[in-house]
């Protein structure tokens, strides 16, 4: 058996009230890969989070060789050897640098380095570092010419000049294409080979099929399940991760309504097939799929956002084109878009104007604004969803994601509409909130059709009576959501690249 | 908890406190300061500025800013001036002229940032140049008044109508004979018609959303661009409202005048975010933050305090008022501000 390298011992972490971290214990060995899978919130990211020193644990200890190791924030992690590929690719580059610079950054920030740069020598270092990673652009390039796989390829590669000890990619191929996947994938058997300890998240399980030496899952802040003798329990690893949450939920699935939404042959990239979709009255539809399945981009159309590139659509057997939000919203489509806090909240406001903010024109008399009305409504809402607050005067910064998120959705409930689209509403929510919001869209869904999207399939299995899975931009199975054959859906989600093992 | 009331008091009337903490001082020290003529002075002295900083507080609702309402307002001083005395139109007609230039300004500020991206600060400084420019262009950069040589060698004959003189310096009987001035009507209209436009309408209200987040806003179906330009009209023409009072206070077409209400009026909006704790820009504040220097320079006036030292105490006044605004806020848990 080899050393270990990290081990983390009952490690617990609360934001306020809300325990995200309940006791880990996990130990990560040099040339082993170790896979963590874990739904939404089930606290990955914080995990993450401690082991990269942004966030201190609130019980437990962190070793790291044999050491005490207790990162006081995130430089402090990296120089003792615990470095971090973030999902958020931005986070890892400076567009407006050239790949040289951004690969040798440590250098200049590194303690005596000299003042001026010299960048011949500069960029002969950057060209060695890029050649072991196999990245074949030239180094003078600027990143913001570079796409998205070749910027994460760039984050990782400077990781790597770092010669970690502990090295983690928190999903480092959701915008990676096959090709270069595997390019990392070759990149990491290296680094196993050279002894260095990894922790890899993802839950794309041809990566994990690929990669992993054992699978850690995660389940509401606790390691749920272990899986380390060969060979690996995929199936077993996807049951620990999603636990029972899907039985607590009792789904009596609705069909044979009248169809409110039609998607005629709708194509949303060039090279994709049509897609043909139809939302019925009182039906709850989840499209699942992976990051860069498609997902957004067909709620975007669907909102007028964006237009598809081929197809129709039809609302109550009208033409339905719309030009941006707001005709999408005049015809009575609603959609509360993912990323809450850039594209959701005004951080000005209070839960009442928050909530009220599409129909303010009802709350108004002739040109007045009326605060009664808006508060009243707001009030009752409150009510109904189980928004967890002081008073409609709360400020919106003041609530926890899962109530904010409460009053995003609220917003569009206010009102009666034919479609209301919901683009991964349970992000940054945690599991309590996530049923109250579930349970509410489903006691509404009559009189609209209700179209949500998540990328995680237990959110799907919760909340819908269809669901719908996009792959590549395309269909890539359909499921009434009784009985549903976890595995076949599982295989779908990941695409075709599936071990025969859980796809059969 | 009891200390964070206090602070929340301390942020929400603090300013307010102060600012009745300085009228009893001045009354007290400065002979004459607690009378109605000194009263409708402070006034009169902040008129003007005070116009302009409700039309650049309508952008910063939007997170924008308006660089080019100094010289709109210069513009329609000389706009004014051209109309009357070289092209003898009526004081109808060049009220009527100065207000479209100045929407029309507010418009091609707007649809630059707008449709161009143009950065708003840029934009408008722009915008700025162009104006003091432009102005001095038809005169070759002379003054206008009656009785001037034309470029063409011809007098110029017009006359400031009286009725445009009037806007300028009328007085209201009230109290006294002949004490309230035209121009401080007009203040006082215009703060309150902003004040419940921004205050207390869905289009206030959404004007505030894109200032807080515009993605947002936009998603929930706002026309953001269509807001975005009504703001700098608005201040484009609550400028040129500012110049038109000037040309009718001062009678002649002067270049000289109105150097200092960009940056006045701008203070005075900046200032209002510390009135009442409300951290962000809002059209009550913005009238209390322009009287709040007029009360200041008023006092320090009828104190002796020599002319050169206002600008300085301008300027301590500003630094206080965002020290307060933006420390003290920040140290406030937030709670909702709409």
């Amino acid at each position: 058996m080899s050393q270990t390298i990290c081990e983390v011992r009952g490690v617990e972490k609360s934001f306020g009230s809300n325990r995200v971290l309940r006791g880990i214990d996990l130990s990560m060995c040099a040339g082993e890969v170790t896979v963590l899978m874990g739904a939404n919130g089930a606290g990955k990211s914080t995990l993450v989070k401690v082991l990269c020193g942004v966030h201190s644990a609130d019980e437990g200890e962190l070793v790291l060789a044999g050491n005490p190791y207790t990162p006081v924030d995130a430089a402090d992690a990296i120089s003792q050897g615990v470095v971090t590929v973030h999902q958020s690719i931005d986070d890892g580059v400076i567009p407006d640098l050239d790949v040289a610079t951004n690969l040798m950054l440590d250098k200049l920030t590194a303690p005596g380095a000299g003042l001026f740069v010299n960048d011949r020598k500069l960029r002969a270092e950057a060209r060695k570092v890029a050649e072991a990673m196999g990245l074949t652009m030239n180094v003078r390039q600027l990143v913001s010419e570079l796409d998205v796989a070749d910027r994460q390829m760039i984050a990782i590669a400077r990781a790597l000049a770092r010669s970690p000890k502990l090295l983690i990619l928190d999903e480092p191929t959701s915008s990676l294409s096959a090709t270069e996947a595997e390019r990392l994938f070759a990149l990491i058997d290296r680094l196993r080979s050279a002894g260095v300890a990894i922790l890899y998240i993802s839950h794309r399980m041809s990566d994990i099929r690929r990669i992993a030496d054992r699978i850690v899952s995660m389940r509401d802040g606790s390691i749920s399940g272990l899986f380390d003798t060969q060979p690996l329990d995929y199936e077993g690893a996807v049951t620990s991760m999603l636990g029972h949450a899907m039985t607590d939920v009792d789904i009596t699935p609705e069909t044979n309504s009248a169809p409110i939404l039609c998607l005629k042959a709708i194509k949303l990239r060039e090279d994709s097939p049509p897609i043909d979709l139809v939302a019925n009255d009182g039906e709850v539809i989840a499209v699942t799929g992976l990051l860069g399945s498609g997902k957004s981009q067909l709620a975007e159309v669907i909102f007028g956002l964006s237009r598809p590139i081929a197809g129709k659509m039809k609302l109550d057997g009208g033409s339905y084109q719309p030009a941006n939000a707001k005709s999408a919203v005049s015809a009575g489509v609603f959609m509360s878009p993912k990323d809450r806090a850039s594209n959701a909240v005004i951080p000005d406001f209070d839960i009442a104007n928050n909530m009220t903010l599409p129909f303010l024109g009802s709350f108004s008399r002739y040109y007045k604004l009326s605060d009664r009305k808006q508060r009243r409504a707001s009030e009752e809402m409150i009510g109904n969803i189980g928004i967890v607050c002081q008073s409609n005067r709360d400020g919106i910064g003041t609530l926890s994601g899962g109530n904010q998120q409460k009053v995003m959705i609220a917003r569009w409930l206010l009102k009666p509409g034919r479609v209301l689209l919901l683009d991964e509403p349970f992000q940054g929510v945690d599991i309590g909130a996530r049923r109250d919001i579930g349970r509410h869209i489903r006691a509404t869904a009559k009189g609209r059709a209700t179209i949500v999207f998540v990328a995680e399939i237990d959110e799907a299995l919760e909340i819908a009576d269809r669901i719908i899975v996009l792959n590549e931009a395309a269909i890539a199975g359909e499921h009434i959501n009784q009985n549903i054959d976890l595995a076949k859906l599982v295989a779908e989600v990941s695409g075709p690249s599936l071990s025969p093992a859980l796809a059969g | 908890m009891n200390n964070e009331r206090i602070l929340n008091l301390a942020i929400r009337y603090g300013f307010l406190v102060l600012l009745a903490g300085i009228v009893m001082y001045f009354s007290l020290a400065a002979e004459g300061f607690a009378s109605p003529r000194s009263a409708v002075f402070v006034l009169q002295s902040v008129a003007i500025t005070g116009i302009l900083a409700l039309g650049v507080t309508s952008t910063l609702v939007v997170d924008g800013f308006d660089l080019s309402i100094g010289s709109v307002a210069t513009s329609s001083l000389m706009l004014s001036a051209y109309s009357m005395v070289i092209l003898e139109y009526s004081a109808f007609v060049t009220v009527l002229l100065c207000l479209t230039m100045g929407a029309l300004v507010g418009l091609v500020n707007g649809l630059l940032i707008v449709k161009m991206r143009v950065p708003d600060l840029l934009a408008t400084l722009g915008m700025m140049f162009l104006l003091i420019g432009l102005q001095r262009i038809p005169t070759q950069g002379n003054s206008i008044a009656t009785g001037m040589r034309l470029p063409d060698g011809s007098i110029a004959e017009g006359t400031f109508a009286a009725e445009f003189l009037w806007i300028g310096r009328h007085r209201f009987d009230m109290f006294i004979e002949k004490l309230f001035p035209m121009p401080v009507v007009v203040f006082l209209l215009v703060a309150v018609a902003v004040w419940l436009f921004l205050g207390f309408t869905r289009h206030g209200r959404l004007m505030y959303a894109i200032g807080s987040n515009q993605r947002a806003a936009e998603l929930v179906g706002t026309n953001v661009s269509r807001y975005k330009v009504l703001a700098y009209m608005i201040s484009g023409v609550l400028a040129s409202v500012g110049g038109i009072l000037l040309a009718a206070r001062l009678g002649r077409g002067d270049i000289a005048s109105g150097n200092n209400l960009l940056l006045d009026s701008v203070a005075a909006a900046l200032i209002g975010f510390a009135v009442l704790g409300a951290a962000r820009p809002n059209a009550f504040g913005t009238a209390i933050g322009a009287l709040f220097v007029g009360i200041l320079l008023q006092g320090l006036t009828m104190m002796n305090a020599p002319y050169y030292t206002q600008d300085f105490v301008k300027g301590a006044v500003l630094v206080a008022a965002l020290v307060f605004t933006f420390y003290l806020s920040s140290r406030r848990s937030s709670a909702g501000r709409h």
